[in-house]
């Protein structure tokens, strides 16, 4: 099963990924061949199986509620391309 | 070679003897990984940063760069988090810490733990000690690599579909994916959530028992971890009396298989036999048919969420655009290589609306049923054993550009991966001067049973370990 162009600029848009048009082109080629082997499991009828999201059968883990320190804000901002004030600042939504 | 202690031999329980007993101090000891360093890493590029100085009153440790380290760079080998300088340590750091060891250095590997070369990483591929030509494995090469040459005692990997046990297998060492669940994953950066493990890699079984030790146990910051049922042991019986281990038909049947990789595993089996194990066959079709295809759903497909993070607002180099998407668009797009791009792509198409179930869900009902027969099979076997890597470590560049072909390198490590087994690697021969490795299976939490049957294995082979080409 291929996937075609149009697919492939929909999902960079739906990943974030501004993708230059050679990368679009290999990506659909390698996305076709990559689908088209994992595409395998649908061989399976698999109606009456559960799905497993974690590979171990525990229920629930609770955490004691003890309130704890936050790391100080300098801290928190030490990698931040730009701040203001106690803001991480990005440019205009629009 | 180092002057004051031989880095391509000394094991980490002989180097905490020689701290103990004060023949050598911490620092003297770091220096020396340092020194062994420079003379050798520049062929073969392990580490993508070391750090001067012994930081604790033990032995050093290289941890693989997808482990935060406080105030010391962290890139999981991407240009996205150039110099990233996490603000406070992973769990398994700050317990190596507390255990007094110190960082060596931080070891390279492929961009996001994704890859199975060291190929992909944004900082230049690693090498193989045994032949610098070749590839070291991935996507922990950097920390295997190192272990084999020399320029470390031990160190940690992460592995999420064979990112610990291929690498160990390719550059003759022994390495643990433990138990999912066992090993704190807070702090580290992550790949696919429901299959990434911490684990070890050392010289020998005990090694890796050891530090095994150190980094297991509950920790409250994960909640995914659990107490272990047992302690750790550390293994020093001679004899597998009693200790069944199956082989699985559709394993070994894999036309992939080199006949040199085939012809070590088997005498290693006999191997096993002759020190009282019983060797039997059992049948695990799904998994080793549909493992793969499965596993490159579920992991990219969490990968896609996982790296949605890197957005360029917190932290990490930021491409500037106009708008708030625009420049998230182009750091993303600036920041990952192309295999986190492939795999961000996969597990977001496999995501998207009307195609959820038919990917994903189906992939995850496909795990089902190979937790179930790796289950069955565990009711009539302590251990299971298949080679770990199909092959020997092969050249520099020739998967590079095909993405499938490098995704089948682990075939035969990922389906107990998705069962959240442990999995130990132990170098069981060479196949053209080159290392082959044995990975046994166990169900979960039975890693002191691995340890047992590694270091029986490894003591009745006898193999020379220090790669041919480095022994003096």
């Amino acid at each position: 099963m291929a996937i075609s162009r149009e697919q492939v600029l929909h999902v960079a848009q739906l990943a974030r990924l501004d993708l230059r048009d050679e990368e679009v082109e290999r990506l659909t080629t390698e996305l076709g061949a990559i689908l088209d082997a994992v595409s395998k499991v649908a061989e399976l009828d698999l109606a009456d199986v559960s799905p497993t999201s974690h590979p171990l059968d525990l229920v629930n883990a609770w955490a004691d509620d003890e309130p704890h320190a936050s790391l100080p804000l300098d801290v928190v901002f030490a990698n931040a391309p730009a701040r203001e004030n106690d803001l991480f600042r990005v440019p205009p939504t629009a | 070679m180092s002057t004051v202690v031989d880095t391509l031999r000394l094991t980490a329980e002989e180097a905490i003897g020689l701290v103990e007993r004060r023949e050598l101090s911490a620092g003297e000891l770091h220096a020396a990984y340092l020194e062994a360093i420079a003379e050798r890493d520049g062929e073969l590029h392990t580490y993508l940063r070391t750090v001067d100085e012994a930081g604790g009153p033990g032995i050093p440790i290289a941890l693989k760069d997808v482990i935060s380290t406080r105030g010391v760079e962290t890139t999981a080998g991407s240009r996205i988090l150039a110099g990233y300088a996490p603000v406070f340590d992973a769990t398994v750091a700050a317990r190596c810490k507390a255990a007094g060891l110190s960082l060596l250095g931080k070891t390279n590997t492929d961009e996001f733990a994704m890859g199975s070369s060291t190929e992909n990483s944004a900082y230049g591929p690693s090498r193989n000690p045994w032949d610098p030509a070749r590839v070291p494995g991935g996507s922990g090469g950097g920390t295997a690599a190192a272990v084999s040459a020399g320029l470390a005692p031990w160190g940690l990997g992460s592995d999420t579909g064979g990112s610990i046990k291929q690498p160990s297998a390719l550059c003759g060492n022994v390495g643990l994916r433990p138990t999912y669940g066992t090993v704190s994953r807070f702090g580290v950066v992550a790949f696919a959530s429901s299959l990434d493990q911490v684990g070890p890699v050392a010289k020998t079984v005990r090694d890796t028992a050891l530090l095994y030790r150190i980094i297991s146990g509950r920790d409250p910051a994960d909640s995914t971890t659990v107490e272990l049922p047992a302690p750790v042991e550390l293994p020093d019986g001679e004899r597998l009396d009693g200790l069944r281990i199956g082989v699985p038909r559709q394993a070994v049947a894999l036309e992939a298989i080199e006949p040199g990789v085939r012809e070590a595993f088997d005498r290693s089996l006999a191997l096993a036999e002759e020190l009282g194990a019983a060797v039997g066959e059992c049948d695990l079709p799904l998994s080793f048919d549909y493992g793969l295809p499965c596993y490159y759903l579920i992991a990219p497909a969490e990968a896609s969420s996982n790296l949605a993070r890197y957005d360029g607002v917190r932290y990490g180099p930021r491409s500037e655009g106009e708008t708030y998407r625009e420049m998230v668009e182009r750091t993303r797009d600036h920041g990952f290589g192309d295999e986190p791009k492939r795999r961000i792509m996969l597990g977001t198409y496999a995501l998207s609306a009307g195609y959820y179930d038919a990917y994903y869900g189906q992939a995850q009902r496909v795990r089902t049923l190979i937790v179930r027969e790796h289950r069955e099979a565990f009711e009539r076997f302590d251990v299971l054993a298949t080679p770990t890597s199909p092959t020997v470590a092969f050249p520099i560049g020739e998967k590079a550009a095909d993405p499938l072909a490098m995704y089948a390198c682990d075939l035969l490590t990922i389906p107990s991966c998705l069962a959240g087994l442990p999995g130990l690697n132990v170098p069981c021969g060479l196949s053209e001067g080159l290392p082959v490795g044995l990975q046994l299976i166990g169900p979960q939490f039975a890693e002191n049973t691995l340890f047992r049957a590694g270091h029986a294995l490894e003591q009745a082979l006898g193999l020379d370990l220090v790669p041919e080409r480095l022994r003096t």
